[in-house]
């Protein structure tokens, strides 16, 4: 079964068609794209309706966020909502932290995963395809059902409460060396074979030939990476207690939590923690699809 | 698990082939180099994955039968007594009550709605390739301030759902996070808004896949736009579909942030599920040992059912 998930390939290319010129059409054409687009803005309008809603509330007044009728724009706008939430919340102690995991996390699962990817794809071995199995079994594993253990491991080695058990927890996923490994297969083993008789040793292959060859997946794996680490809530919830080493979800709903009644200043730092988002959204949505879209098992 | 695979490639090169005595012997030699090598490139994520994933899943079994000392980190071994209280605790049953509920509406939902999504994207059209991404935001943006603006567009009397609402004349709109009966539903719209562009993405990959031949072939025919998406859409899109529906079904029994940041199992525990209860159970109530005997459930759910769903497509294929 798992096989079969993992080499759910497809063509991740053709996600991303360039609109076609269109050509003059008959009325019931017209009509059926008409439709089309009415479903399609009342579709982006339900999924844009809360990031308006936050962008929105982060610039009213607090006592402005509930009224009846809803007020759709702010009747004053309060920019100096951006300039308090850095005084009543930690956001630079969090946003230091979340960096920090996000490029620790992103560095060494990249690393990691093409590493042992080059191994799957490339290198014959006994053994090897039970070991991929193992990697593949867990993919029905949830984590809330080993997340004790794995937490009495944790503290037995002294790792709950800092910043590298969230390192720990998101580094060594199955996840990286699954997308690695799809592309790895994908580069004709012709390459390998030359470079090997020229002399060069696997691990050369690897740096030198496989590396520089997929760069839209290190991309693509980069970019997931750290969006999830940047958004993890539940890692962070379990593991960091201490105020200092709190990460921008976790001090969030901790804000949330102590401040309930300043809706708009909760507001101005939740967009906060999404803009980092959307910026690396907006510069590298290909790389994003085409990662899902090879393999399908983030989450 | 040994069954559910196809054959290993390149097992059978190890094989001892018969050729002449130093050959054999180079031939072992490249081998063992193979194999070391290999492993050297798989151990710097293997020993981080096994000792971080795979051995807490071991040991899960065995904390689940015992009673966990969290401060001396002692274990005693209480054969089947947590299984027997877990038995007869009614929060135990709500929540996998729960789950089931949240599990039985959003996967359908879910599908559906990407699905429907994927179909309707599907097309050369201006701006398409906007949406196709946009949908997919949700899904990799900060739960816990999604959450937060969820439960204020939620809000029963002040919140823009409940105005629209009244707006087309509905007299008495829900009370959605805030009322027992209404928590679910509304937990399950937050979860579908934010994973259905996720399996969009998936299911647009599959529609690629589809070789347009096929379509024109049934055009020829005669075929209506259902008979095509019968015969023709739905045939082609059988392999993405299992993995959606895997991915799904986990990710729906598993379901977690969502519910605590929401309505944290409330109101009362009417939107209390299984994750939830192993968390407080574990984490707040500091009991190790049962609490990993909920997990087991858990495990043993999401094994199942994975493994129901295979059988079914691999009698498909067939």
């Amino acid at each position: 079964m798992m096989a079969a998930i993992a080499n759910a390939q497809v063509d991740p290319a053709a996600l991303t068609v360039p609109g076609r010129r269109a050509e003059p059409a008959p009325p019931r054409r017209i009509l059926g794209r008409v439709a089309l687009y009415t479903v399609l803005i009342l579709a982006a309008a339900a999924l844009f309706l809360p990031f308006y809603w936050m962008a929105v509330s982060s610039l009213k007044h607090t006592n402005e966020v509930f009224t009846a009728p809803v007020h759709w724009l702010p009747s004053t706008v309060v920019w100096h909502n951006y300039l308090d939430i850095w005084q009543k919340a930690q956001m630079s102690t969090w946003l230091r932290n979340t960096l920090f995991l996000s490029v620790v996390v992103t560095f060494l699962q990249v690393l990691t995963g093409s590493f042992a990817a080059y191994g799957f794809s490339k290198i014959r071995f006994r053994g090897r395809e039970l070991l991929f199995l193992a990697y593949i079994g867990t993919i029905a594993v949830p984590w809330q059902s080993y997340m004790i253990p794995q937490f009495i491991l944790f503290s037995r080695i002294k790792l709950t409460n800092t910043l590298w058990s969230i390192v720990a927890l998101q580094a060594f996923g199955a996840f990286g060396v699954f997308l690695m490994k799809q592309f790895f297969e994908s580069i004709p083993e012709e390459l390998s074979e030359a470079a090997r008789i020229d002399g060069l040793s696997e691990y050369g292959i690897w740096r030198r030939i496989m590396l520089p060859l997929s760069m839209p997946a290190v991309a693509s794996l980069s970019l997931l990476t750290f969006v999830t680490t940047w958004n993890d809530y539940l890692g962070p919830l379990l593991y960091l207690r201490d105020p200092g080493v709190r990460t921008i979800q976790l001090g969030l709903s901790r804000f949330i939590d102590a401040y309930n009644a300043e809706y708009s200043l909760i507001m101005t730092g939740s967009v906060l923690s999404v803009i980092p988002i959307a910026i690396i959204f907006a510069l590298g949505q290909r790389y994003f699809v085409e990662g899902i879209a090879t393999t399908g098992l983030k989450g | 698990m040994a069954t559910m695979v196809t054959a290993p490639r390149g097992a059978g090169a190890d094989a001892p082939s018969p050729a002449s005595h130093g050959r054999s012997a180079g031939r072992r030699r490249l081998v063992w180099r193979n194999t070391a090598a290999g492993w050297s490139f798989i151990l710097p994520n293997f020993i981080g994955f096994a000792a971080l994933t795979m051995v807490p899943i071991i040991v899960l079994f065995y904390v689940s039968s015992t009673q966990w000392n969290i401060y001396r980190h002692t274990a005693t071994w209480t054969g089947s007594a947590n299984w027997i209280q877990m038995w007869h605790d009614p929060l135990f049953w709500k929540s996998l009550w729960n789950t089931l509920y949240y599990a039985g509406v959003h996967i359908p939902l879910t599908m559906a709605a990407a699905l429907g999504l994927a179909l309707l994207l599907n097309r050369k059209l201006r701006g398409v390739a906007f949406f196709r991404t946009a949908a997919f935001f949700p899904y990799i943006t900060s739960v816990v301030a999604l959450c937060y603006v969820w439960n204020l567009l939620f809000s029963p009397n002040y919140g823009p759902i409940n105005e629209f609402l009244r707006w087309v004349g509905v007299d008495n709109p829900p009370g959605w996070t805030t009322k027992s009966t209404w928590a679910m539903p509304a937990v399950i719209v937050v979860g579908t808004w934010r994973e259905m562009g996720y399996y969009m993405l998936l299911y647009l990959a599959g529609l690629q896949t589809i070789p347009s031949q096929l379509y024109e072939a049934a055009t020829v025919d005669g075929a209506s736009a259902w008979q095509k998406f019968r015969n023709v859409t739905l045939p082609g899109l059988r392999h993405t579909t299992f993995l959606v529906t895997v991915l799904i079904t986990i990710g729906s029994f598993k379901v977690f942030d969502v519910i605590l940041l929401l309505t944290q199992g409330g109101p009362g525990q009417s939107t209390y599920v299984l994750s939830q209860y192993i968390y407080q159970k574990g984490f707040v109530e500091s009991q190790f040992g049962y609490a990993s005997a909920v997990a087991v459930v858990l495990f043993a759910i999401c094994f199942l059912v994975t493994i129901i769903q295979y059988r079914v497509n691999r009698r498909g294929n067939a």
